[in-house]
């Protein structure tokens, strides 16, 4: 078979999911990743890519309340999921008690592993697992940052953190 | 990528019969590891059977007091149920070790036992590599391989299996269940995963057609005696340069039921019953660990780049056994090795 | 300036904060056009040789694909070099992309496939068969090492060795404490987080507005208008936001030459961006090696000094950076010699990667430093106090300002350095060996020609605007915050405009000079804007202010004052209301005072010091406490200051255990390009950072006494990570990074 055609015999699939609180019913291509619908055709441009392979997690949004990197889901296999991405949080005009907190702690410099930051924060908030400010550096690792923010972003959460349940400790390590 | 087509099964049946009707087509769960294979042109299905759908993802409890594990339940769920946590800690420290938070989310049990390996030749299309493309050659020997296998590797693939919850699952010893054209079917868990000999494109035993179902999990005495070791290239989201998985039964100070298999090192996670076999009854002490650990790493052989395993898998088969008899568990999030 | 500060000095949020907390700050391929193009390259594959064939067919055949370049219809473009030399090229030939057949580095682009769908683009570019005649490649510095020589045209002056001083070779042999020792360094891939994307955006008028990731807008408008022969008012540059850079993005990349090319040829609206696997193929921080040789009396005075470094670069440019001057002015001594070569490998040309030059030459000078402690038998810090050194011996000049007592001090205070056990091995913490470690950093305070526009509103807000670019610096923040200290405001009344080729002209952020160039812009503009509003205060009937002078004013609540007395004044809104004016714009330019250069020499200082534990028998290394003492002149913001060190220590820490650009030397390509296999410090990694500055009045680097932080920050540190490495072990690694390999090699050898 002439592969270089093929793309074009494959049928749309139809799609529908919940962003940020609005429906969306699309006909996709199969090979459309969530990040790049988003960052393409939903003009979503607040996830970001940043190695498009699970390796950086700067595209984490939250599916279903879970922290997930966009990049590894094909769009097409989110039929009836809710998604919620970092435009969906808050606004600069009413931000989210973990934006407030990163900018607050001067939590990122360039800005661009941020959003995948805060999704994952969010995300670490919600599984209720952190008992230690050990525990908030091992669950937000798989969120790179090279600007090395990771001080401030770990302060960050554990005041979000704190002004939830008071209850973070250094562990003794 | 290349195009494909997109179907989503409804039924385990009906997965069976896409897949095994179709030789160009695989079987998408998590997507963490074909999605990403897909995206290197390692992987180019001609379809994709999307298996998110199908009934399988339930943590079950079986009536001779074991667990069985549905395919399709992510890392993240089995590292936190309850059952798992209390009677397969051992399971949900190593499946902890792994990854992110984000991937663990991602990624399921059966995703996880066919995961690829991470060796730079097989990402590489460019580059020659059995696995990937049978008879090309092996670019690895000879060529960057700090990151490869220093046990039962063939002169055609030195590759490692990435897992950390698969080497979990070697020591505590699982069956894997299957399902193929040819009904159900058990495997044990050391026969799932092969040494790469002269077919090192095959990873597994799973036969055309057939996809993991489930993995049970028989009632053990390892909840007080075991760890999950594990050492990278930075202190957490690295593959292992080397794993240890530790189960002990002790009685007195003697080991009982030693087992030990080792991520990091091999085409498959590295167990050995024989050298197990000679420690039982033996008394638990350092001296033992040493000579446990030279036993276990007797056949060892390094490639250049990846001599220092072996030591380094004999300090840490040591530290482990150290850890698992004294009751000291490895905690994942304190980067201390206890 | 006024005494009460309302802005500069105090830990201010960042001011673009909202937008990049909610996704809202756009990077260079975040804009949408409708009917816009992608294209996506193909990377050799080959690290040397020629192009045999390029079969397209199959990729052209694929649905969506538009148009797919390569050498054999690239459209033409500029023929001589000097129109491909951007403003901080190099000695050489500026790489062309698509120029012809030859392959000169792994990765070179060799196609660019052009389609209507992103995912079409990167799907055709797997289609795309190329045949290579391959040539052997060198790639490996130790094996080429033999065949190093001196560039023969210098980037910079500066960056050649001075003449030796004294007898080093003499003095060496006659000392009675000596170490001599070599130290090896992997290439290094700066990796930030966005990738390298540029969105060219297709006028009506034909005119061109590029976004693109970059560090200087109006290099790459240079570079377009150049390489293209298009005119300077068709294309606008913006980098409104920049995912980071780290020196990675000072000279256009190729992805903005493929867009605009693509662009102008289809006539579309085009987005390029790369992969992450693409971006280890692009400037990088060189594989080096360095012999240290030191000599001390039995004090531990330094009686010679002598640094020899090489570094790789390509076969088309002679990258250069600063790497072994740093040794011939950290310490007093009298014999240095100081030797610096270069050798050709098949890679990509390298680049300024964060504090290019010192973050490898201070890393051999201090790792050297360590051992000579330990020869001589006297304490790390002591040895460095017993050698401090007020001048520029290289220079001979005097130094504008050197807070590093300060630094030792309180750094060593912070950490505990008193309490440290000198012998190696001594300390412990259960199983973990500990080890304590120290490090001086320096990095020149230097200032680049910069202007910028200040407007003042009668509605009492300003608007500041520049060409600078904040690549996670905190420019607009600072800038803002200087603009509100001129006008005794609040920094949310001022609005800064920065990233866009039509503003004022800057030139790239880089080398730490922004905050002191565009800062110093961004004053004077203001000085500017407050004598026009003197003049025409002057020009009021029975004015309080007719006979001041410029310099006898200042603006506070509102009103033009006397600054001995604020008692006497106007109401700013009064002046430019009779003079019947909405706002006054005032532009302004600085650059570095020559007559004070040659006098004076600035530098920033710093002192590193580190808490490791080892795992005494796996060799697992963690940092876990840094702190890092900073004199940098005056911080015009704690908090965004703060952050700029705790960045470069992380960088310094990955520089230290993680980061190596692996080359499999047979066929010369990298096979680690990927952020699962090249490490960079993940937040496991990083435990207890701080940040000390020290004060240090400065009133000679820069017209507004900043030094700069953009790259003081990692320098020393790794080598602080080695020294207490060998605190806690024993065992000097003198390659780096420092894995866990290395560290039970040593072992093994022992």
């Amino acid at each position: 078979m002439d592969i270089g055609s093929r793309n074009d015999a494959v049928p749309l699939c139809s799609t529908a999911f919940v962003i940020n609180g609005q429906q969306f019913t699309l006909e996709l291509h199969p090979w459309v990743t969530l990040l790049d619908l988003l960052r393409g055709a939903l003009e979503l441009s607040g996830t970001k890519k940043g190695c498009d392979h699970g390796q950086c997690g700067a595209c984490t949004v939250l599916i279903d309340g879970e922290r997930i990197n966009a990049c590894l889901k094909l769009a097409v296999s989110l039929d009836g999921a809710r998604i919620t991405t970092i435009e969906g949080l808050g606004s600069p005009e009413s931000l989210h008690p973990m934006q407030k907190a990163f900018i607050e702690h001067d939590a990122f410099q360039c800005g661009y592993c941020t959003p995948g930051q805060i999704c994952s924060a969010i995300g670490l908030v919600s599984e209720g697992r952190v008992h230690s400010r050990a525990d908030i550096r091992e669950l937000m690792s798989g969120n790179l940052c090279r600007c090395g923010a990771y001080t401030n972003i770990a302060d960050a959460i554990e005041d979000v953190m704190g002004q939830g349940r008071n209850q973070i400790r250094e562990a003794a390590e | 990528m290349r195009p494909f087509s997109y179907t989503r099964a409804q039924t385990v049946q009906a997965a069976v019969q896409a897949l095994a009707s179709d030789p160009q087509a695989v079987l998408l769960a998590g997507g963490t590891n074909l999605i990403d294979l897909m995206k290197y042109e390692v992987e180019r299905p001609g379809a994709i059977i999307d298996i998110n759908r199908l009934p399988l993802n339930f943590i079950d409890d079986l009536p001779d007091g074991g667990i069985r594990i549905g395919a399709l339940v992510t890392n993240s769920s089995v590292a936190h149920d309850e059952r798992v946590r209390t009677r397969y800690p051992l399971l949900a420290s190593a499946i902890l070790a792994g990854a992110s938070p984000q991937l663990r989310n991602a990624a399921t049990t059966g995703g996880n036992l066919v995961q690829r390996t991470r060796c730079y030749y097989f990402y590489d299309p460019a580059t020659p590599c059995n696995k990937r493309q049978p008879g090309s050659g092996c670019a690895a020997i000879g060529g960057v391989n700090r990151i490869h296998a220093i046990l039962g590797a063939s002169d055609s693939c030195i590759a490692v299996h990435p897992s950390d919850m698969c080497v979990a699952l070697a020591a505590l010893g699982a069956t894997i269940e299957v399902e193929g054209p040819a009904g159900r079917r058990d495997i044990a868990f050391s026969d799932f995963h092969r040494l790469p000999g002269d077919r090192p494109e095959l990873d597994n035993t799973l036969q055309s057609g057939e996809l993991v179902v489930a993995i049970r999990l028989e009632p053990n005495h390892f909840a007080v005696h075991h760890t999950y070791l594990k050492l990278r290239d930075r202190l957490s989201y690295a593959f292992a340069l080397v794993s240890v998985a530790v189960a002990v039964e002790l009685s007195n100070d003697r080991l009982v039921d030693v087992r030990v298999a080792l991520g990091g090192v091999a085409h498959k996670p590295w167990r050995d019953r024989l050298v197990e076999a000679e420690f039982a009854g033996v008394v638990a002490d350092e001296e033992a660990f040493q000579k446990l650990a030279e036993r276990l790493l007797s056949g060892a052989k390094g490639h250049g780049g990846n001599h220092f395993k072996i030591p380094l898998a004999a300090k840490a088969i040591v530290r482990a056994l150290k850890q698992a008899t004294s009751g000291r568990l490895q905690d994942q999030a304190a980067k201390s090795v206890q | 300036m006024p005494i009460q500060s309302k802005a500069v000095g105090l830990p201010l949020s960042r001011v673009e904060g909202p937008l990049k907390v909610t996704g809202g700050a756009r990077y260079a391929a975040e804009y949408f056009q409708p009917g816009m193009l992608f294209g996506v390259v193909v990377p050799a594959t080959i690290a040397a040789g020629q192009i045999a064939s390029i079969d397209v067919s199959a990729a052209e055949r694929f649905a969506g694909v538009v148009k797919i370049f390569t050498h054999e219809n690239r459209p033409s473009t500029a023929y001589r070099d000097s129109k491909w030399k951007d403003q901080v090229a190099l000695p050489g030939h500026p790489f062309r992309p698509l120029e012809s057949d030859r392959i000169l580095f792994d990765g070179q682009p060799v196609a660019l496939v052009v389609a209507e769908s992103f995912e079409a683009a990167r799907d055709a570019a797997t289609l795309v068969r190329v045949h290579y005649l391959p040539e052997e490649s060198h790639t490996d510095l130790m094996r080429a090492i033999h065949t190093s020589y001196c560039p023969p045209i210098p980037r910079a002056k500066e960056m050649m060795p001075p003449p030796p001083r004294g007898n080093a070779q003499a003095a060496f042999d006659r000392a009675t404490n000596r170490i001599s020792a070599d130290y090896r360094m992997d290439g290094e891939h700066h990796n930030p987080m966005e990738l390298f994307a540029t969105t060219v955006l297709l006028g009506d008028d034909g005119t061109l507005t590029i976004h693109d990731k970059t560090q200087g807008s109006q290099n790459s408008q240079d570079y377009v208008c150049n390489v293209f022969g298009l005119a300077t008012e068709t294309v606008v540059v913006r980098n409104a936001y920049v995912g980071g850079a780290f020196g990675q993005a000072l000279r256009p990349k190729y992805q903005l030459f493929f867009a605009v090319m693509a662009s102008l040829d289809l006539k579309r609206s085009m987005k390029v961006e790369m992969s992450r696997r693409e971006m280890f193929y692009l400037t990088w921080r060189p594989s080096s090696f360095q012999t240290v040789s030191l000599a001390a009396d039995r004090e531990g005075h330094l009686q010679a000094i002598r640094h020899h470094a090489v570094h790789a670069t390509s076969r088309y440019e002679d990258y250069q950076e600063n790497v072994a001057n740093w040794s011939g002015l950290a310490y007093r001594c009298d014999n240095v010699e100081l030797s610096y070569e270069i050798v050709k490998l098949d890679v990509s040309t390298p680049g300024d990667m964060r504090a290019p030059g010192a973050a490898t030459g201070v890393t051999a000078l201090e790792a050297a430093m360590d051992e000579l402690a330990y020869e001589v038998g006297i304490d790390p810090l002591e040895l460095r106090l017993r050698n401090f050194v007020h001048r520029d011996q290289n220079q001979d000049k005097d130094l504008t300002s050197k807070a590093l007592h300060a630094c030792y001090r309180e750094g060593a205070a912070r950490f505990g350095w008193a309490g440290r056990s000198p012998e190696p091995g001594s300390m412990r913490d259960g199983v973990d060996l500990v080890g304590w470690g120290m490090a001086t950093g320096l990095w020149e305070a230097s200032m680049s020609p910069a202007e910028a526009k200040v407007q003042y509103c009668a509605n009492g807000t300003v608007v500041v605007s520049a060409a600078a670019s904040d690549i996670g610096t905190g420019t607009y923040t600072i800038l803002g915050q200087i603009a509100a200290e001129c006008f005794d405001l609040q920094i949310g009344d001022v609005t800064v405009r920065l990233g866009d080729s039509t503003l004022p002209k800057t030139g790239v952020e880089g080398g730490s000079w922004t905050a002191a160039s565009s800062g110093s812009a961004v004053q004077a503009a203001a000085k500017a804007v407050i004598a026009t509003l003197l003049k025409h205060a002057g020009e009021l009937h029975n004015s309080p202010l007719a006979r001041a002078s410029a310099d006898e004013v200042e603006v506070a609540e509102g009103r033009l004052v006397l600054e001995a007395n604020h008692q006497v004044g106007v109401a700013i809104s009064e002046i430019m209301a009779t003079a019947g004016l909405s706002s006054i714009e005032e532009s302004a330019e600085v650059g570095p005072d020559k007559a004070l250069a040659r006098k004076f020499a600035a530098y920033t200082h710093s002192a590193v010091f580190v808490e490791v534990k080892v795992d005494s028998e796996l060799g697992v290394i963690r940092v876990t406490r840094v702190v890092s003492a900073v004199a940098a002149g005056r911080i015009l913001n704690p908090k965004t200051a703060r952050s700029q060190i705790l960045g470069g220590i992380v960088m310094g820490l990955g520089m230290a255990l993680h980061e190596e650009g692996m080359i499999d030397h047979r066929t010369g390509r990298i096979v680690n390009h990927n952020l699962a296999e090249y490490h960079i410090p993940a937040h496991a990694d990083v435990e207890d950072l701080q940040v000390i500055f020290v004060d240090e009045d400065d009133d000679k680097a820069s017209p507004i006494g900043v030094k700069g932080l953009g790259e003081i920050g990692i320098v020393g540190v790794a080598a602080a990570i080695s020294n207490a490495i060998f605190h806690a072990t024993g065992k000097r690694v003198r390659s780096f990074p420092i894995t866990i390999d290395k560290i039970l090699e040593s072992e093994i050898r022992q």
